[in-house]
């Protein structure tokens, strides 16, 4: 006779998976509504998940269950929290972009806010692991959904962006497999923690292998993040995409897969394993910089803004290479101000998004000038975002750099603080190239562009708030270390 | 009283952001009322500043980001207590000789929001908060040379932007280095100036931090060779933008080197006194020449701007009372000066919208009053005794003699090559015959143009008459700059030059 399996309820710890779940019951939920009633207006659908994502990050912050879950899948501990939050009130923020003054193709679709949903979900399952297959399928929910998302917007550039994206998405999703498949060749067991137990004990034998499953690691993770050269899909996905996934793709997938980043190099960068080193130290300054100098060129403001966001995710990876206390706060701290710069700077481009014009005209510098004598709110908001990103103090993206070359330079990484001012210096160049065309040049008289085209009033709110934020943040900075510091250490970081 | 420098830093602020209620044809009254009471303010701080202490007064601290140490420190002494006051002053000289008209609302709020980042620049002792309000004055500069300035002003403004921004985050990570030293030393972090004095470096790591402090300071300053980027900047600048950068932008880079990099690293710096001696006798004879060159009569006091920095950083590197108070003083008086050649520089534009010396000519004879403010002010920028140039350049030049007389004989060809080329732009501009049909028209100087350069006549005089209500704070605090360098310098021999720069005697 075979006993009977007892599992414990308990030790399954439910509460670690009643965030994800909620997200994913609301985008079921959504999915349901609609099938019963097909009439109902896109503003129903956008508040429902409003409402469930509230839920979601109620439960997110208020968790103090033990830290393992779900036969040692799960893994909530400070970071997965603090990546969390970060994820539902980005998702949040570009769910509500959704009110626009025009109609688009994606607004049609309740499944659109569904996906958005889902994706949430799968970012969340994302971090809340240690397992690198269930890291693997929230990766890969999260990505299909937002494959489709794209397409959803239904133009040329739109489907192409789509499906430029998901050949890499679906190749990177292959190297991430093969690296689990070398490591559980190796160590027997698909959880990072096991991994680095069995790795450190063996004293890093099959070195070769071991740099061979690294690398794989490191094309996924970096296809995701944008590393240099993972990145070359980046400007023509943002360019594809609507205004606002594009300012989503550039923030929130990213938090996921550097708390992934986190917790897999820091198997390797830990016990200062030289080769590792290297190449993250390459990758980053080739991140850095290659995008920097590309973005000089552009004309197109939205490829300028994708290059850009390369450039910073690599300023943002160097924190995985120095590995201290003080690099993982000011990772998160940085990517916080940094999101919300963006997500100012995405939603201004947004309201300019007009049906009736080709896309690819829209977002042309040229189409700026002289802004500043027929549209000066928007010149001195679009003026300030740029300014912000560009890490002129003291708005709110200097004070992340300003922390991360802190913690560059307090661990002895000189050469890479260089690196990184020198890019800052290279950066203010292309972001100040929009705010000469608004502020410096006249009005190019053939072109009526119409600004504000889309906005409505909640776009102006987030606009505004954005705006407020980078102006005052210097008085949150505080609270923000405080917060995330007490997250990062409680999780041994 | 004890707010009244965060007013002076934020009172412009608030007006800016109040003044785009104001309609644009009273806008320029606003500004000057506006600038007119931030002025008063200062002179209040001027009145109730007590010249015997050389203390910081005044001070304010606010925590701002108390985990990192960042603080919100603000404090005032000697050094810096006449530079905010000549910033309120020429920010309101400026505002009433503005000639602009277009877009007056934007330049005058412009304005305001730099006053209020030049004003922080000079009494912020916490490196990040001094820092911040560095890099913030470069966008309202931006912002005026790229929209009021002249054909190239696009270029001249990024390029003014660029170089400025890239030397200054090389000072960055100096300041970011210091605060882990402090944090090292101490277990706790701290960018306050205040505390960052009581530490006292290894020689080396204070040349490397010097090194990053100068590449923020020079560029500003500039010292040659990073001054390339100065002539543009006021060929291209609209008058008020050539004014307040030559005035007071300037002059942040050498207040940064006396206030920063003189009490912080002490050993580099008498160890660089020579080096950094050079630099400024090539700047001040090279521009010098080069300004001689020039057919642009705004181009040549350019040109004697970045010569007459030269000599205050002479002074500054004197390391005694005598040539430190002079370098401050010439800083003053140079504000004051340059500010008033670049507003009669741009009162010529105005008129015959050209400014080509080759274009006037016997000026003289149609423009008395203007050619006589010219000429004071001509005698003053070369250094007349009686006039208030003289006083700093003969102070920094009498400082740096104690060093090395060879750079201060060489330094001192500054007085005859200014007269060189002044005299000679002088003399082809206003004298001779009136040749040109165009001249002969021209009406003189009046109204608010007469309100705006008679007042920096009277100083010029005065000052250069009695200069002891400037010297007298310059000296106190100056004196407690060179106790406190005694006091940390690590290398025995840096303090026997100390000692030996700041007695009469030959030998000890």
């Amino acid at each position: 006779m075979i006993e009977p399996i007892s599992i414990d309820l308990a030790s399954l710890n439910i509460p670690s998976l009643v965030p994800m779940m909620v997200a994913i019951v609301g985008a079921l939920s959504i999915i349901c509504i609609d099938l019963v009633n097909k009439k109902l207006d896109k503003s129903l659908y956008i508040v429902l998940a409003m409402l469930f994502l509230a839920v979601d990050f109620v439960t997110v912050i208020g968790f103090n269950g033990a830290i393992r879950g779900f036969f040692d899948l799960m893994l909530v501990d400070g970071i997965s929290i603090l990546a969390q939050a970060i994820i539902i009130i980005g998702t949040a923020f570009f769910i509500l972009l959704g009110f626009t003054k025009q109609r688009f193709q994606e607004q049609r679709y309740p499944e659109y806010i569904a996906l958005f949903l889902f994706m949430a979900g799968g970012f969340q399952f994302m971090v809340s692991s240690d397992s690198l297959i269930l890291i693997l399928v929230g990766l890969e929910t999260a990505s299909m959904a937002l494959y489709v998302m794209i397409a959803m917007h239904n133009r040329d550039r739109a489907i192409e962006a789509a499906i430029k994206y998901f050949t890499m998405g679906a190749l990177s999703t292959a190297f991430f497999a093969f690296g689990a498949m070398i490591f559980y060749a190796l160590t027997g067991s698909v959880e990072l923690s096991k991994i680095s137990l069995v790795l450190v004990a063996s004293e890093f034998e099959n070195y070769g292998v071991i740099l061979l499953g690294v690398v794989f690691m490191l094309g996924a993770l970096g296809f995701k993040l944008s590393l240099v050269p993972f990145h070359l899909w980046v400007a023509d996905v943002y360019e594809g995409s609507s205004a606002q996934l594009a300012g989503f793709i550039s923030t929130v997938p990213k938090i996921a897969a550097f708390v992934v980043a986190l917790r897999f190099f820091e198997i390797f960068v830990s016990v200062d394993n030289e080769w590792v080193e290297t190449i993250l130290f390459a990758i980053i300054v080739l991140t850095m910089t290659l995008p920097n100098l590309i973005a000089l060129v552009q004309t197109d403001i939205k490829r300028m803004l994708a290059f850009s966001s390369i450039s910073h995710a690599g300023f943002v990876f160097s924190a995985i290479l120095i590995e201290s206390t003080q690099a993982t706060i000011g990772l998160f701290l940085y990517w916080i101000l940094f999101a919300l710069a963006n997500l100012g700077m995405f939603t201004l481009l947004w309201m300019n998004r007009n049906k009736a014009q080709k896309e690819s005209s829209d977002n042309q510098m040229i189409n700026y000038s002289g802004l500043i004598k027929t549209a000066p709110a928007f010149a001195l908001l679009n003026g300030l975002f740029l300014l912000t990103l560009a890490g002129i103090p003291p708005f709110s993206v200097f004070w992340g750099k300003m922390y991360l070359i802190s913690s560059a330079i307090n661990n002895g990484y000189m050469i890479l603080a260089f690196v990184m001012i020198l890019n800052s210096a290279i950066a203010v160049y292309y972001y100040l190239r929009p705010i000469v065309y608004m502020f410096f040049r006249e009005k190019i008289a053939q072109k009526e562009t119409i600004i504000g085209t889309n906005s409505t009033l909640m776009l102006k709110v987030i606009v505004a708030s954005c705006a407020v934020f980078a102006i005052i943040s210097v008085g949150l900075i505080d609270i923000l270390i405080e917060t995330i510091s007490f997250y990062v250490q409680i999780s041994g970081y | 009283m004890e707010h009244i420098l965060s007013i002076l830093i934020f009172f412009p602020a608030l007006a800016a952001i109040i003044g785009f209620l104001v309609k644009e044809d009273s806008i320029k009254a606003y500004g000057i009322v506006v600038t007119a009471i931030v002025f008063i303010l200062s002179c209040i701080l001027w009145y109730n500043f007590d010249n015997a202490q050389a203390q910081m007064q005044f001070t304010e601290y606010m925590e701002l980001i108390p985990s990192f140490g960042i603080n919100y420190v603000l404090g005032v002494d000697g050094i810096s207590l006449f530079l905010v006051i000549m910033t309120t002053f020429m920010t309101m000289i400026s505002l009433i000789g503005l000639n602009e008209k277009r877009d007056l609302k934007n330049l005058i709020i412009s304005i305001l929001f730099l006053e209020m980042t030049m004003i922080g620049v000079f009494v912020s002792l916490d490196a990040i908060v001094f820092y911040l309000f560095w890099e913030l004055s470069l966008v309202p500069m931006l912002y005026i040379i790229g929209a009021w300035g002249a054909k190239l002003r696009i270029y001249a403004s990024i390029k003014f932007f660029l170089y400025t921004f890239l030397g200054s985050l090389i000072m960055l990570v100096g300041m970011l280095y210091m605060g882990y030293i402090y944090f090292e030393t101490t277990g706790s972090w701290s960018f306050s100036f205040l505390d960052w004095n009581m530490l006292a470096l290894d020689y080396n790591l204070q040349l490397w931090l010097f090194a990053a402090f100068f590449a923020g300071f020079a560029v500003k300053v500039p010292m040659v060779p990073f001054h390339t980027w100065l002539p543009y900047a006021h060929g291209q600048a609209p008058t008020i933008g050539s004014v307040i950068l030559a005035a007071i932008l300037l002059k942040m880079g050498t207040y940064g080197f006396i206030r920063f990099s003189l009490p912080l690293f002490p050993d580099a710096s008498v160890a660089l006194m020579i080096p950094m001696g050079i630099l400024g006798v090539i700047a001040i004879i090279y521009t010098a020449m080069i300004a001689y060159a020039q057919e642009d009569i705004k181009q040549v006091i350019a040109y004697s701007s970045i010569s007459h920095m030269g000599v205050i950083i002479l002074g500054t590197f004197a390391l005694n009372v005598e040539g430190i108070g002079g370098s401050i003083f010439l800083m003053i008086s140079h504000g004051i000066v340059s500010g008033a050649l670049f507003m009669l520089v741009g009162m010529i534009y105005d008129r015959r919208h050209t400014k080509m010396i080759s274009e006037f000519g016997g000026l003289a004879k149609v423009m008395p009053r203007f050619a006589t403010i010219f000429a004071i002010m001509l005698m003053a920028s070369v250094g007349l005794p009686l006039t208030i140039g003289f006083v700093g350049e003969f102070l920094s030049l009498l400082g740096y003699f104690r060093v090395s007389p060879t750079l201060t004989l060489l330094a001192g060809l500054t007085i005859i090559l200014g007269a060189v080329y002044m005299l000679s732009v002088y003399k082809k501009s206003f004298f001779g015959e009136l040749k040109n049909e165009e001249n002969k028209k021209l009406e003189d100087i009046k109204g608010k143009e007469l309100v705006a350069l008679v007042p920096l006549v009277a100083l010029v005089i005065f000052l250069g008459v009695y200069p002891k209500p400037i010297l007298e704070p310059v000296d106190t605090s100056v004196k407690r700059v060179l106790q406190v360098m005694q006091v940390k310098a690590v290398n025995e021999e840096t303090r026997e030059k100390l000692a030996k720069l700041n007695s009469i005697k030959e030998h000890e």
